[in-house]
């Protein structure tokens, strides 16, 4: 005698309905557990995050100071940084260790990738100078102080402050302290461009007082409706400078 | 009755005066057995320009021992030295290997080159500090050593001073370095094993010998010395942060369980797709990568490989591993969900080929905690490679997540999705911060 349950029928569909959902439920316990596979776009602007994080897409402020703003710079001036950073002649600890393993070539993409942005200004910081500081800075600014050997930002980083192709970065949209910070860097050597250093030279002729008006000033100024760099310079720069020359061969 | 005239202390005064001098004799006895090798090399030799094939394969060999790394220093002339090692002795500079005549190897033959690398004797025959890891390059042959004299004697010379070691007493003395080298130090000929395939002999050769992998990848005693027993098996890189794992445990980085081309394929792109949900190098070895083991050939890594996968496998002792509080692994889902969840995945799993996963990730969940913790905080790049030139990067977290963040994250990710390390302590981060 062949043993079948013997039940009603009523009985039988009940108890395939159960052996099918057994039967699923083994299936499912068989299969491996496979996450949900993730993806992220195979683009620039994805491997760029490890930069955003701190650069933002408008330049970030922390507790431990100011992540100047990379968007919009010239290619060739955001290059030269890497090539300094990576060299030692910034110093930032944790930029030259993300640098360290990246090709000249992948640094030049990079450059290349956060040059052609175009991403809106935050309007500028509110100036905490008295009136006699800013118009100390915007002398200095536009017309520098020839009998201190010192040239007018505007003759290099172009009349409306915004940067000249191909390596010359604006001067506008970054923080006050930044500024400053940077200014004081050339006076002490901490910081250094490509030899000749016309940066370290007209920063070690600045008084504190001169680097803080500009400064003030610089960082008071609202981004003109243009924020591009300006094209390449026709006439010769006031001074002979590294970066410049490099990028004019 | 005086002091001076008690038996008891006169006796006490003769065994210390006998102790000094015995210790003294024996010192004297070490320096003069490690400076007397001298005796054994000769070192006259006529410079005669190398063939350029002798040259190239200097510059090959070059790569493969990174010498660029130490002697190269940050944004400095080619191999003109000046680059500090710090040590937990005080720092040592890597000197100057351009042919200029006063600074440099201008004065050098190729024997005075080959005694440097086999017997870690400089040219007038001082004992060289073992931060230039001789005890592996001891290893290399007559000939590769006057390839890679030959190289180096190819390059434009740099008039550059080395600077000196800023070791403290008595590990700036030579009988120190007589004790260190008694104790740690016997030059020998790599003998190939006829047990074993010529592609893992030469594998032996580059691992054991110029490829120094031992020098990070194995733990070092007070005297900075390496056990020949613990060679490989793990060692924390101190003064940089980070822990250069295992290659013998399966629990970090033993590859004994891979394929030969995968080990392959990580040395030359510095990332492997498919295996473990992704694996990449970073922090120093990204640097290893980048500048040595990517310019080597085919032949040569697989020979490498073929070595790494027969190290017997050595699990560490098993360290405690604490449970994360509730509340530390609260907090950790918080900060993962904010910061870590777009690249690594809600489940730990990566991304295809861009995010290494952090489940079943033996960087996240080996014994040290040091690895994740540093990742988190500096981040990094994986290098950029002819096979992956534009590589992905994590940013660092250093300044934008506090020490409990940090801790907090580093445990939630070492105990989730069925990984099973310890919890991370705000202690740790300090630590390695």
């Amino acid at each position: 005698m062949t043993f079948i349950p013997v039940l009603r029928p009523c009985g039988r569909v009940v108890l395939f309905l159960l052996a099918a959902v057994l039967c699923m439920g083994a299936v499912q316990a068989a299969e491996p557990l496979s996450a949900a596979t993730h993806t992220v776009p195979d683009t620039m602007a994805q491997r760029m995050q490890a930069c955003t994080l701190c650069h933002g897409k408008e330049g970030r402020a922390t507790q431990s100071g100011y992540f100047p703003r990379i968007a919009g710079k010239p290619a060739g001036y955001l290059y030269h940084q890497l090539l300094h950073f990576r060299e030692g002649r910034r110093q930032n600890a944790g930029m030259t260790a993300l640098l360290d393993p990246l090709s000249d070539a992948y640094l030049r993409d990079i450059a290349e990738h956060f040059a052609v942005l175009d991403l809106p200004y935050p309007p500028p910081q509110a100036s905490t100078a008295a009136p006699a500081e800013l118009a100390r800075g915007q002398a200095l600014a536009r017309h520098g102080d020839a009998q201190r050997n010192i040239p007018a930002c505007v003759a290099c980083h172009g009349q409306a402050l915004t940067g000249v192709q191909p390596a010359i970065p604006g001067l506008l949209g970054l923080p006050r302290d930044y500024l400053i910070g940077q200014l004081g860097a050339w006076q002490t050597g901490l910081r250094h461009a490509h030899a000749p250093d016309c940066m370290a030279q007209i920063a070690q002729a600045m008084t504190a007082a001169d680097v803080s008006a500009v400064s003030h000033w610089l960082a008071a100024q609202a981004l003109p409706a243009n924020t591009h760099p300006a094209p390449p310079a026709s006439r010769p720069l006031p001074l002979r400078c590294g970066a410049a020359l490099e990028a004019a061969q | 009755m005086s002091v001076s005239s008690s038996p008891v202390v006169r006796r006490l005064l003769w065994v210390a005066l006998l102790a000094t001098v015995v210790l003294c004799l024996t010192l004297g006895v070490f320096l003069a057995r490690q400076l007397n090798v001298a005796a054994l090399v000769p070192l006259a030799s006529v410079p005669v320009a190398a063939p350029s094939a002798q040259v190239e394969r200097g510059a090959y060999l070059a790569r493969a021992g990174n010498c660029a790394a130490c002697h190269t220093a940050r944004g400095g002339a080619a191999y003109a030295g000046g680059h500090a090692i710090n040590t937990p002795f005080g720092p040592v500079y890597a000197g100057n290997l351009t042919p200029d005549l006063t600074h440099g190897l201008g004065a050098w033959s190729a024997d005075a080159f080959w005694r440097a690398m086999r017997h870690g004797q400089s040219r007038d025959g001082r004992l060289l500090n073992p931060v230039f890891p001789y005890e592996n390059f001891t290893l290399i042959s007559r000939e590769d050593s006057d390839a890679l004299y030959a190289f180096l004697q190819s390059l434009p010379p740099v008039a550059q001073p080395n600077q000196p070691h800023g070791l403290r007493f008595p590990y700036n003395t030579q009988a120190a370095l007589a004790v260190w080298r008694e104790l740690y130090f016997e030059p020998a000929s790599f003998e190939p094993d006829p047990t074993r395939t010529a592609d893992w002999n030469q594998g032996a050769y580059l691992v054991r010998g110029l490829g120094h992998c031992a020098a990070c990848h194995s733990p070092r005693d007070a005297l900075g010395g390496i056990r020949q027993a613990s060679v490989l098996s793990g060692g924390l890189m101190t003064g940089q942060g980070w822990y250069a794992p295992s290659l013998q445990a399966h629990s970090e980085a033993g590859v004994a369980q891979w394929s030969a081309q995968q080990v392959v394929d990580l040395l030359k792109t510095g990332v492997l797709h498919g295996v473990g949900g992704g694996v990449s190098v970073m922090g120093p070895m990204a640097d290893v990568v980048f500048q040595s083991t990517q310019h080597l050939s085919a032949d040569d890594l697989h020979a490498m490989a073929a070595y790494l996968q027969s190290l017997p496998p050595s699990e560490p002792v098993a360290a405690p591993a604490p449970r994360a509080s509730a509340a530390q692994l609260a907090l950790g889902e918080q900060v993962y969900q904010r910061h870590c969840v777009d690249c690594h995945g809600a489940s730990g799993q990566g991304a295809a080929s861009a995010y290494p996963a952090l489940a079943g990730n033996r960087a996240v969940t080996q014994a040290s905690h040091v690895n994740p913790v540093q990742a988190i905080l500096s981040g990094g790049f994986a290098p950029a490679t002819a096979g992956n030139p534009q590589p992905y990067g994590m940013p660092p977290y250093r300044t934008l997540l506090t020490d409990v963040e940090v801790a907090a994250v580093a445990s939630f990710i070492r105990q989730s999705w069925g990984n099973q390390a310890g919890a991370v302590t705000v202690l740790n981060v300090q630590r390695v911060r």
